[in-house]
Formats: C-alpha cells, sequence, structure tokens
C-alpha cells in the first residue's frame, strides 16, 4: 500500500523543513518547542509503516527510490531499507522525540538552534540508513558532523571547545578516507550505487586497501580502541541532547557501515584480517570496562560502557567467518550478527536512559562527580527505581534486552573460539561492576551532601522520557522475536555475500 | 599575401568592454564627488552588457580569428561570464566600503574594467602574443589597484612587491615563450599543439620551455613555491581590491593554464604532469598548514587559496577530459567561496574599522544569526564538507585524480584536507561557540545584504545541485 509513496523521503526531509521552520520560529521559545515536539513526533508516525509494511520474507531493498542527482557522475538520489536498516531508523525518530522532549526546560539558551540542530541531525542520520547510493551515503555522513559539533560547542560543558574539535576532526579523517575508497570503487564499477559495490570483483590487494580505509572510517565512529578517544571528551561534554544521540545513534552509524560496507564489498579482507577486529573488539570489552571502572564522572563511566559495549557489536559481526570455517554454514553464523543487531537496539535504549537519568541529575545538582552524590533514593525514589532498572539492564540482566544482545554474541562466540568467548564473558563480570559499584554510589548510601537530601523527584515530562525507555527495554528484553524475524533474512543474504569470495 | 579581413564580431564582448572603459575612465573626470555612483553604475552597466554579449555570441563550434590568434569556445563563454559575474558582485561589495574610507574613486572601477578586459583576452588566446599581451593588461591594472590606497605603507609595500615579483614571473614565462617559439617556429597555440604532438621524441629545448611556463603559470597561480607574493598583497591592499585579486584572475589564470599547458603542451603531458604533482602536494601542504598560525583573516584567506589552488592542480594533471572539466568546476566554485569569504570581511568593517582579524568574527551567531549562518556555508565549503559547493568541487577534482590512477594523490589530498579543515572549523567556532567583543550593530547596505546571502546560498544551492554546473563545465570541455 506504501509502494508508490516515498516515505523514506518524508521520513528524511520531515524533520529537517521541520529543523528549518524552527529556526525561523526564532525567539518564541515556546512556539520553538511545540512545532520541534510536532515535527519529531510526525516523524515517528510516519516511520512506523515502515515497520508495519515491511515484508520479512526478503533480503532485497524496500521502500526503493531512485532519481537521478548528478548526471556528469552518475550519483542517483536512490533510498531503500532491509531489515538491517529498518530497526536503525525507527530508534532514531523514537530517540529524537525522547531528545526534544528531554531539552523542554532544560535548555534556556538559544532554544530554537537546539531545537533545529536535532530535528536536522534526525533527518541526516535517517539518510544514511537508508542512502544506496555512496555519495549520498557519504554527504549524510558527513554533513550531520556539523549540527553535532554545533550542539556540542554551543551548548556543552567546560572544555566543549576542545570536544567538540576533537570530534570533528577525529571523524573528519576517518570519512575522508571514506571518500577515495568509494571513488576508487566509482572508478572501477562506474556506478555509485553501494547495491552494485556489493556484486564486483576486487582483487585482494584492493580488498586490503579498502578494507583499512572502511576500518579507519567506522573504527572512529564506532569507536573501537585505541581510536576511541574522542568519545569520552565528546559525551562528557555534550548536553544530555547530545549524548543521548551520539551514544544512541551515531555510534551505531558506524557499525552500521561495517555491515553496509566492510563485510559484503571486502569480504575476502575481512576474512584475512577478522583476528584483527575481533582482537580491537576483545580489547575494548575487557580493557575499556576495566577503565570504566575507575571513572569518577557518571557521564564518562557510560562513555566507556558505550564504547565496551561496541565492543560486542563488532565482535558479533567477525565471529561469522570463524564459525563458517569450522560448521561450513552460514546458519551458525548468523546468531552472532543478529546478536550484535540486537545489541545496537539495545544499546541505544540502555545507553539512552543512562545519559538521561544522568542529565536528569545534573540538572539538579550541576554536577556529574559520583562522589557528590550518595542516597538518592531516600529523595528521588520512582527515578531510583528506573536508574536501577536501566543499570540492571547495562549490566545484562536476564529479561532486559541487554541480555538477549550479550548473550546471543557470547553463543555465537562459543562456536568460533573457546577463550574469545571466556574474555567476552568477563564482560558479564565487569560490566555488572562498574555499572552497580555507581548506582551504589549513587543512588543508596547515606545521604552525604545537603543538597541531595532537597532534590525533588522526576517531573512528568521526565517520567515519561524514562518510563517510555524502560517499557521498550522491557520489551524487547521479553520478547525480542518481533525484532530479529525482521533482520533474518537480510542478515542471512549479508552472510551470503560475507563467506563468497569476490577474488 | 593576400589580406583577409579578420571577423571584429567574435570579439564584440573585448571591444565593447575597451570602449566603456575608456568612456568611464573619460566620464569620471566630469562627474563630481556627490555623484560617482554614476561611475559605479556605467561601470556594473558595461559588466551587464558584456554578459549579454559573451552570451549571445555563443554557439557549441569553435571559432577562430585575428588570423587564428583569439578563439572563441564555450570554454572561453562561460569563464567570461563567470568572470563578470564575480567582478560585477566584486563591485557591489566595494562600493560602501570604499566610500566609508574616502576610496570612492572612479579609478578603481576604470582599472577594473581594464582587468576584466585583460582576463578576457587571456581566455580567449591562441597564440602566446595574445595572451601574454592579455597577461600584463591585467598585471599592470592589479598593481595599480593595490596601490590605489597611496597613503597606507602596507599597500605601498605590496604593490612594490607584486610588481616586482609579477614582473619576474612575467619574464620567466615569456622566455619559456620565446624557447617554444624558437623550437616550434610559431606563437599560435594550435600550431605548437600539433607540432609538439608530431615530435614527442625527447627534446632539451622544448622541456626547458615547459619549465619556464610553469614555472611563470605557477607564480600567476599563487602555487607554492611561487606564492611567496600571494599573503603580503592580500593582507596589505585594501580589502576591495583583494577580493577582485583573490577572484575573477584566478578563473582567467586557469583559462591560460589550459590554453598553454593543455592546447599548446598537451602533448608533453609526461613532462609537466610531475611538475604539477610537486606544485599541487607542496601548495596543499604549505597553504594548509600556515593557514592554521594566521591571525589575520585576509592572510588565512591567501593561504586558504594557495592551497585550493593545488587542489585545483591535482585536477588539471589527471590529463583527461574529465580532470580538465574538474579543475574548471573547482575554479569556479572557488571564486564564488573567495567572494563571500572577502564579502564577510567588508561586511562587518564599517569606518575606521577593519574586521580582518580572527577575534572580529567572535559571537557573529549572537550579533547575526543570519550572516554567520552564511559564513558557517563559506567555511564548510571552502573545507569541502557536504552539503556545500565545495564538497562536489573536491570530489571532482578527486575522481579525476582517481581516474588517472593515482590513488595515493587523492589520498594525500584528503589528509591535507583534513587539516585545512582545522583552520575553518576555527572561524565557525569563533561565531557560534565564543561571545561577541564587538557589539557595534551590522549594518549593510541593503544591496551588499542582498548580493552577500545570494552569494552564500548559491554556494549552498550547488551544493545540493551540483549537477547544472558541472554538466555545463564537461560540456565546456568537449
Amino acid at each position: 500500500m506504501f509502494s508508490d509513496f516515498p516515505l523514506l523521503s518524508l521520513v528524511i526531509w520531515l524533520p529537517i523543513i521541520g529543523g528549518l521552520l524552527v529556526l525561523a520560529a526564532g525567539k518564541n521559545d515556546v512556539l520553538v518547542r511545540w512545532l520541534a515536539l510536532l515535527f519529531s513526533s510526525l516523524t515517528f508516525l510516519a516511520s512506523l509503516p515502515l515497520y508495519t509494511g515491511f515484508d520479512n520474507g526478503t533480503y532485497r531493498m524496500q521502500f526503493v527510490e531512485e532519481a537521478s542527482w548528478v548526471p556528469t557522475f552518475n550519483i542517483n538520489y536512490s533510498l531503500g531499507i532491509d531489515g538491517i536498516s529498518m530497526p536503525l531508523i525507527l530508534l532514531t525518530t523514537f530517540t529524537t522525540v525522547l531528545v526534544v522532549i528531554a531539552g523542554w526546560e532544560v535548555i534556556q539558551r538559544r532554544v530554537s538552534q537546539y531545537m533545529a540542530a536535532f530535528l536536522i541531525m534526525e533527518g541526516l542520520m535517517v539518510g544514511v540508513f537508508c542512502a544506496l547510493d555512496a555519495v549520498l551515503f557519504y554527504v549524510f555522513w558527513e554533513f550531520m558532523l556539523l549540527p553535532m559539533f554545533l550542539i556540542i560547542g554551543i551548548w556543552g560543558g567546560q572544555r566543549r571547545v576542545y570536544a567538540a574539535l576533537k570530534f570533528f576532526l577525529y571523524t573528519f579523517l576517518g570519512s575522508v578516507l571514506l571518500l577515495v575508497a568509494i571513488l576508487y570503487l566509482y572508478f572501477q564499477s562506474d556506478s555509485f550505487s553501494i547495491l552494485d559495490f556489493h556484486d564486483m570483483q576486487i582483487g585482494m590487494n584492493a580488498q586490503i586497501a579498502l578494507f583499512f580505509a572502511f576500518l579507519i572510517a567506522f573504527a572512529v565512529k564506532v569507536p573501537m580502541w585505541p581510536v576511541h578517544t574522542w568519545l569520552p571528551d565528546a559525551h562528557v561534554e555534550a548536553p544530555t541532547g547530545g549524548s543521548v544521540i551520539l551514544a544512541a545513534i551515531m555510534l551505531k552509524l558506524g557499525a552500521y557501515g561495517f555491515v553496509r560496507f566492510m563485510l559484503p564489498i571486502t569480504p575476502d579482507a575481512s576474512h584475512e584480517l577478522d583476528w584483527l577486529i575481533i582482537l580491537l573488539s576483545l580489547i575494548a570489552v575487557v580493557y575499556i570496562a576495566l577503565v570504566a571502572l575507575v571513572q569518577e564522572d557518571m557521564k564518562k563511566l557510560i562513555a566507556y560502557s558505550s564504547i565496551s559495549h561496541m565492543g560486542f557489536v563488532t565482535l558479533g559481526f567477525f565471529v561469522v567467518f570463524n564459525i563458517f570455517d569450522k560448521t561450513n554454514s552460514v546458519a551458525g553464523a548468523a546468531m552472532g550478527v543478529e546478536g550484535a543487531l540486537v545489541q545496537m537496539i539495545s544499546h541505544g535504549f540502555v545507553s539512552g536512559a543512562l545519559f538521561l537519568c544522568v542529565g536528569v541529575m545534573y540538572d539538579r545538582m550541576h554536577s556529574r562527580n559520583i562522589s557528590d552524590y550518595g542516597g538518592v533514593v531516600h529523595t528521588m525514589p520512582v527515578f531510583s527505581a528506573l536508574m536501577v532498572f536501566f543499570a540492571m539492564a547495562n549490566a545484562g540482566l536476564p529479561g532486559t534486552s541487554g541480555f538477549v544482545g550479550e548473550f546471543m554474541v557470547i553463543l555465537a562466540a562459543f562456536k568460533a573460539n573457546f577463550w574469545v568467548a571466556v574474555l567476552a564473558s568477563t564482560t558479564l563480570v565487569l560490566g555488572a561492576a562498574y555499572t552497580l559499584w555507581m548506582v551504589k554510589r549513587v543512588i543508596f548510601g547515606k545521604v552525604a551532601n545537603p543538597q541531595v537530601a532537597e532534590l525533588k523527584d522526576l517531573n512528568a515530562r521526565e517520567a515519561l522520557v524514562l518510563g517510555s525507555l524502560a517499557v521498550m527495554v522491557l520489551l524487547l528484553g521479553l520478547w525480542p522475536a518481533p525484532l530479529i524475524d525482521v533482520m533474518h533474512a537480510s542478515v542471512g543474504h549479508l552472510l551470503e555475500q560475507a563467506v563468497s569470495s569476490k577474488l | 599575401m593576400n589580406f583577409e579581413m579578420p571577423n571584429f564580431a567574435l570579439a564584440l564582448p573585448e571591444i565593447f568592454v575597451l570602449c566603456m572603459a575608456c568612456i568611464v575612465l573619460l566620464a569620471d573626470l566630469f562627474i563630481g564627488e556627490r555623484n560617482r555612483f554614476i561611475t559605479y553604475l556605467m561601470a556594473q552597466a558595461t559588466l551587464v552588457g558584456a554578459m549579454v554579449l559573451t552570451l549571445g555570441l555563443s554557439s557549441s563550434e569553435v571559432q577562430y580569428t585575428f588570423g587564428g590568434s583569439f578563439v572563441r569556445d564555450t570554454m572561453g563563454d562561460v569563464l567570461k561570464a563567470f568572470i563578470y559575474l564575480s567582478t560585477l558582485i566584486v563591485f557591489v561589495y566595494s562600493r560602501d566600503y570604499m566610500r566609508a574610507r574616502q576610496l570612492f574613486n572612479g579609478e578603481y572601477f576604470v582599472l577594473g574594467l581594464f582587468g576584466v578586459l585583460g582576463m578576457m583576452v587571456m581566455v580567449s588566446a591562441h597564440s602566446l602574443l595574445t595572451l601574454y599581451l592579455g597577461l600584463e593588461l591585467l598585471s599592470l591594472c592589479l598593481y595599480a589597484m593595490v596601490a590605489l590606497q597611496r597613503d597606507s605603507i602596507a599597500a605601498t609595500e605590496a604593490a612594490m612587491k607584486y610588481f616586482v615579483l609579477g614582473s619576474l614571473a612575467s619574464g620567466m614565462l615569456l622566455y619559456g615563450m620565446s624557447m617554444l617559439y624558437g623550437v616550434t617556429g610559431s606563437l599560435d597555440i594550435g600550431e605548437i599543439g600539433a607540432y609538439v604532438a608530431q615530435n614527442v621524441g625527447h627534446n632539451l629545448v622544448l622541456a626547458f620551455a615547459v619549465v619556464f611556463v610553469v614555472v611563470g603559470l605557477a607564480f600567476k597561480l599563487g602555487a607554492v613555491p611561487f606564492h611567496m607574493w600571494a599573503p603580503d598583497v592580500y593582507h596589505g591592499a585594501s580589502t576591495n581590491v583583494t577580493i577582485y585579486i583573490g577572484t575573477a584572475p584566478k578563473i582567467a589564470a586557469f583559462a591560460m593554464v589550459m590554453r598553454l599547458l593543455v592546447d599548446g603542451l598537451g602533448g608533453l603531458h609526461v613532462e609537466w604532469q610531475g611538475m604539477l604533482v610537486m606544485l599541487a602536494i607542496l601548495s596543499m601542504a604549505i597553504g594548509n598548514i600556515i593557514a592554521i598560525a594566521q591571525s589575520n583573516l585576509k592572510r588565512m584567506l591567501a593561504y586558504s587559496t594557495i592551497a585550493h589552488v593545488g587542489f585545483l592542480l591535482v585536477g588539471v594533471l589527471a590529463g583527461t577530459e574529465n580532470g580538465y572539466a574538474s579543475a574548471m568546476f573547482y575554479i569556479i566554485i572557488y571564486a564564488l567561496m573567495g567572494l563571500g569569504g572577502f564579502g564577510m570581511i567588508m561586511l562587518l568593517s564599517r569606518a575606521g574599522f577593519e574586521a580582518d582579524r580572527l577575534e572580529d568574527f567572535k559571537g557573529l551567531n549572537e550579533r547575526s544569526p543570519w550572516f554567520a549562518f552564511i559564513m558557517m556555508i563559506l567555511m564548510i565549503s571552502m573545507a569541502g564538507i557536504p552539503v556545500s559547493a565545495g564538497f562536489w568541487a573536491k570530489l571532482a577534482v578527486l575522481q579525476a585524480v582517481v581516474r588517472a590512477d593515482m590513488v595515493w594523490l587523492a589520498v594525500v589530498a584528503v589528509i591535507f584536507s583534513v587539516i585545512g579543515a582545522f583552520y575553518y572549523l576555527r572561524i565557525v567556532k569563533l561565531m557560534y561557540f565564543d561571545k561577541p567583543e564587538d557589539t557595534a550593530p551590522i549594518e549593510p547596505a541593503f544591496d551588499m545584504r542582498i548580493v552577500l546571502s545570494a552569494n552564500g546560498l548559491a554556494v549552498l544551492a550547488l551544493g545540493i545541485f551540483p549537477g547544472a554546473l558541472s554538466v555545463l563545465c564537461v560540456e565546456a570541455m568537449k
């Protein structure tokens, strides 16, 4: 029923147009907020048919749109989604609504620019997830840096300028290499279509060069150890909304790049060098978790925990080659990739929620230091219940969404290699350690600080935001089947591509 | 000996500009201080008239006249159109700026028009002599324009430097041309091209000729290591002159590169490719790295121009039609960005105050969100970040060089563009993250406000719809 309607374009451009309108509304803060809420909600509603109208049975791109853009270089405005990108688009539209609500009273300075930046970002992020033309992908991918740069730099904390520049230059360096890789593929195939890239024959040396270009571009965004250092700075200095979007969606863009570009375009190089990614992922899982343990700053702790969790995602993507070598079937390997994808969605909810929790406390106390808190449960019981719940999800408690993804990836890792699985499993211990220890020091204990004694519990707005996230975390944890069904066919096709040689 | 009447019609735009420049010069003598805007209007009318003539005469075939020393082709028409357009914009920006500084003299417009004539001759030259004639006409106008502000020590110094170094470069170019004439026995670029294509073997004199020609061209473009004049001249000249030097003449210089290196010495592509690779890498490196250390925006833009020239050369050295079209696309977009960048300095300047330091842009978002936005578009475009015209310019050049099987050069180029992004972003940072120091209201003239906004939006629009311009450039190179 939606086959002719340009639904994807609507979901991309509606928030961008909304953002421009919000900018035009200018100084009238009340109008700005309601406009932003209106457009983000409309976008969310517009994105729902992507789920209801989605055909689970095929791996082919759906809701496809195609138009010529720059004929000289054969660049097309071509959009389409499969089971991998569709859930991420819904995550984006859902999170943006929450971010708009979360910034309602908190942001008092240049409200219209703040809201506009988030709305425009939303459109651009959706654009990245559905672009099927490499240049279109790159344009969305790169342009997104600018609003985020402004968000961190204008509304951020003390060292915001340093963090904003670091964020921008790190990711820009990564993405220009992606551009060269795309141009090389264009030179070989005379097309910028990502699907054409998937079908190309590429020699091993070229594949390895492309592999490293992709790796640098996407690893910075994920971020993987050792190029992760921009993330803690950016997270700590960004305003709450910025942190949420960064953690919930922008990190997923890097992981999405791995499945859209790296595995299908350079399968042989990925097969050859999968040990490298597995190694980097394990370092992220174990070492970064240890780093998280010693953080004094709550936002920094959650930022490091994000890196550690994203290590699981990349691990899930790249254990498949080992499983395939051992079992010679892609069926067993599918669990790794599906686990990683579930982990991406779940991490979007959980890390977003945790950053919002920190934001709630920060708005009241203007401190992110763990040592300034203690005994919050005595004054904010509802908030504390929710925060403990999200902390449990972050630690991977069964019944929450955090468990599903991690469990699937660890199971897949056991099929691949026992020791990899053992190292990956340490996250269950370490993750619990750093999260619960933080919760213990912040939420429980005696009321150490007179300011804590005067805290007020959640207002309706905050309760709505955190409550809806809690529902999603619980729902996904108890009944992940709808999500996994959606991605099954696409993951199967992805693995077919990943294990068939292109030499 | 038969005498053939040349077809004057093809050179009608040039003849028109020449006559009008003389008329403006004479008329200005009789126009009083108070009515100087008449000179301004006449100059603008000249440009519009030339635009009409050029577009009216344009056709898809290549036509020669004056015994083959003058050519009219699509590339020439497109480049001329953009030369008129950017000069027109320069005059709009300059009017208020000059009036506030008691610099509102007719000479500026007359010299500007003669400079345009020189550029037009360069663009249409099909003989070494014509080319040189156009170049010298342009250069002499530029030297004089820099010196117009005769009480300013910086401007005088800049004019002297420019004149001495410029003459040196012209000498080099002329020396190279004389060797070309010696070897080929012709001044006609077409005949030189034919000779070079037939005698492909190694010829030492020809190789030397290429070296001198490349040096001369590199100097006029401002490529490293022949860039030393650029920062001082950009800084020393008053901004209305800097904006003139920094935009249209670059388009003309590109035309000169096309006529000499490609049409004339295309057969020696292997010889000059290596030289251009060096020039390109050095320009991108020095331009981008030294720009970081600048605290003066005009100097920063000078170094940024040097870096852009490096990118332009990357397109040219690919040595394919695709590469030339990309380079042409690049130079046109560069001119648009340069106009906007210097235009912003003139916008923020007022009587007795020159907004050419980086600090002057602090907190612009709070003083004028709209012009901060325009400046941001210009800066991200210069950095080559989508969605802006500058991104497509870089993309076009990079795909050309990747197609020429020089992926490594593309990697070098993008690495330097990351370094370059830092200083452009610093401007965005100053405008958006910092508090304003200067709180004077920004009250530009109405026409300036409109044109500058259109200028910035054009950069954005070309970033969203680059198709038409890039098709135009490809057509021009056929």
